[in-house]
């Protein structure tokens, strides 16, 4: 029977209207990671090539005149390179205290005989749908005395219920008679937790861990809302994204701007700058997705579908 | 005398069972001690952190003044939802974000749609998995690194004009950023760039579920790609896209202010901003934190209404529902 069908298939395969299916195919996926790698690749280009040559346009893959200066610009800005700094302590400690923190919620909302687990569950689950909105949060920081502090980055994006429940959703997968015979051998909540959960958890933590670290990585609001007066801890991108609004100004009040750039040798522009600060932040995500792409497709699918 | 009994028994047996379940739950409670005193900080930390901010509502109904704080401003009733409602810029951050999530909602799902099905009919394992690897990419980058690409590619030296120019489509580059109503075409394509290998994953995950025996049989009637696709993969599927589109009816007015604020320019305005960017605009940018509560307010309860229809509708449909 399987034989059949395999011949069967085979014999398909050289029908027509399969071979043209096979070449759209092939077209479109060639045409999608032309879409997709195309503009990263030319904004590596454009950070590697003379900024009043990028001008004139027609860089496409390859720099033309090939030059590491617009790197030394961004790495000779005070406030690029501190805000590189803050970027990685926040994204670092961010991740390392939001994981453990989310996982501990997670493992006490997943204990079945836990005596406060329905209500800490609905505690949660109920922030998702309901939040005060921008200003009232705004406020309440202020409030704290978290604006102009490094601690608005960490503190209030400690947990949260959509990892909360993607965490949970794993803990509650795994087998209680292994926590049973933990707990005949004497062992007490956190020793279960830091000894046996834990460390079977790694692949949902792993996923989590990436999805906060993107987060603080890529996250630049909070950096322009709260801490907008303290340059010391503004985040690269915001810092980028300043470059960014110097761009787009640019853009609408047209040439000035340029013809005056043009003048000076070796010049950089708010474009070459900030390609090459893009390529800098993207770096690190590049680096690290790879190795973490086969967790994260189970943490989706596990966070998409909540019960 | 024995009827008595019984029932003296029946009350002591009750009695008995209360106090049992009472030294049940201290004997629970002694032992869970440690989740116990766990518990607090976790109620105290959400409680201000997710909850408090709902106090901040009443600044809405209120003219709130930084001197008379949330419980000392004069209360205003409706007023300043009065004030917004009769705001004709609001009407327009309410039809713009209306505009770009249905924009979003359907082309981005048709996108992801199409990719999740056509890559797996790929038959070359090593390039299906670079596709998807790629795929993912831009979905990691920040707002601020896409938006600065997409500004690049469609600036006047950027590829989309070189290619426009080259081909004598045009006879000299366009500035995609000067035409209002382009706009939420560029925010649309600049999300599916970004979002749609991310978004496939889910539609990915459905398909490999679907029964590989049903494929056999398509081929066994004489079916060939098409027919697979039509007949079993659509169909296997059309679950998980009906729940995510109802899912995703919560969010219509959660069209973000990421893409528009970073994008938007003057010229464009009146058909970039959104209700988020509003918010910003008169709760910080103006003080007027009233105002921008109110607005955040009228944000929350749509949202909220349509959650709840939309949760009706999917727990008709399926047993997936959101809470």
């Amino acid at each position: 029977m399987a034989e059949e069908v395999l011949s069967y298939n085979k014999k398909r395969k050289h029908t027509k209207g399969d071979r043209v299916f096979t070449i759209c195919n092939t077209v479109y996926m060639v045409l999608f990671l032309l879409v997709t790698l195309y503009p990263v690749l030319n904004t590596l280009a454009i950070s590697f090539n003379d900024a009043t040559d990028s001008l004139r346009g027609g860089i496409y893959l390859w720099p033309r005149e090939f030059t590491l200066y617009n790197y030394q610009t961004v790495l000779s800005q005070q406030n690029l390179v501190t805000g590189l700094w803050i970027s990685v302590a926040r994204t670092v400690l961010g991740t390392v205290l939001g994981l453990l923190v989310t996982a501990l919620l997670a493992f006490m909302c997943s204990r079945p005989k836990y005596l406060l687990k329905k209500q800490m569950n609905l505690f949660w689950v109920i922030t998702m749908y309901v939040g005060g909105g921008l200003i009232p949060v705004f406020l309440l920081f202020k409030g704290l005395q978290l604006t102009n502090s490094f601690w608005v980055y960490i503190i209030p994006g400690l947990t949260g219920a959509f990892n909360l429940l993607v965490i949970r959703s794993y803990m509650e997968g795994l087998p209680v008679s292994l926590e049973e015979s933990a707990q005949l051998d004497g062992a007490g909540y956190m020793t279960i937790f830091a000894r046996i959960t834990l460390p079977l958890c790694t692949p949902v933590l792993a996923t989590v861990a990436l999805f906060i670290a993107v987060g603080h990585w890529n996250s630049w609001f909070d950096a322009m809302l709260y801490n907008r007066m303290s340059p010391q801890y503004t985040t690269l991108q915001y810092e980028l994204m300043k470059l960014l609004s110097a761009v787009t100004t640019m853009n609408s009040s047209s040439g000035a701007t340029i013809d005056s750039m043009k003048s000076s040798a070796n010049a950089v522009t708010p474009t070459s700058v900030r390609s090459a600060a893009s390529i800098i932040t993207m770096v690190p995500i590049v680096c690290l997705y790879p190795f973490l792409q086969r967790y994260f497709v189970t943490g989706m699918t596990l966070g998409a579908v909540k019960e | 005398m024995a009827e008595n009994a019984g029932v003296l028994t029946n009350k002591q047996l009750k009695k008995q069972q209360k106090k049992e379940r009472r030294a049940a739950w201290r004997r629970a409670a002694k032992n869970q001690k440690i989740l116990l005193i766990l518990s607090v900080p976790f109620f105290v930390y959400g409680f201000i952190f997710c909850y408090l901010p709902l106090v901040g509502w009443i600044m809405g109904f209120e003219h709130y003044t930084a001197r008379g704080g949330l419980f000392g401003s004069k209360f205003v009733g409706l007023d300043v939802f009065k004030k917004l409602f009769d705001d004709s810029a609001f009407w327009l951050t309410v039809r713009n974000t209306l505009a770009m999530s249905i924009l979003n909602l359907v082309l981005g799902t048709f996108f992801a749609i199409l990719f999740a099905i056509l890559l797996n009919e790929v038959r070359c394992l090593p390039g299906k998995k670079v596709v998807q690897t790629v795929s993912y990419l831009p979905h990691f980058l920040s707002w601020v690194v896409a938006c600065g690409i997409i500004l690049d590619t469609l600036s006047g030296t950027g590829i989309i004009n070189d290619l426009l120019v080259k081909m004598h489509v045009i006879s000299s580059p366009i500035n995609f950023f000067s035409h209002q109503t382009w706009f939420w075409w560029i925010e649309v394509l600049a999300m599916i760039w970004k979002e749609t290998g991310w978004n496939a994953i889910i539609y990915l995950a459905a398909i490999v579920s679907i029964d590989p025996s049903l494929y056999e049989a398509v081929a066994i009637d004489g079916g060939g790609r098409w027919a697979r696709i039509k007949y079993v993969t659509l169909p296997g599927i059309a679950n998980t896209i009906i729940i995510l589109l109802i899912m995703n009816i919560g969010n219509v007015l959660n069209a973000g202010f990421e893409v528009q604020y970073l994008l938007g320019n003057d010229v464009i305005r009146d058909y970039s901003q959104t209700i988020d960017i509003y918010v910003l605009k008169w709760g910080i940018g103006q003080n007027d934190f009233a105002l921008g509560t109110a607005a955040g307010i009228f944000k929350s309860v749509v949202s909220i209404v349509l959650i709840v229809i939309a949760n009706r509708i999917a727990k008709r449909y399926s047993d997936t529902r959101l809470f």
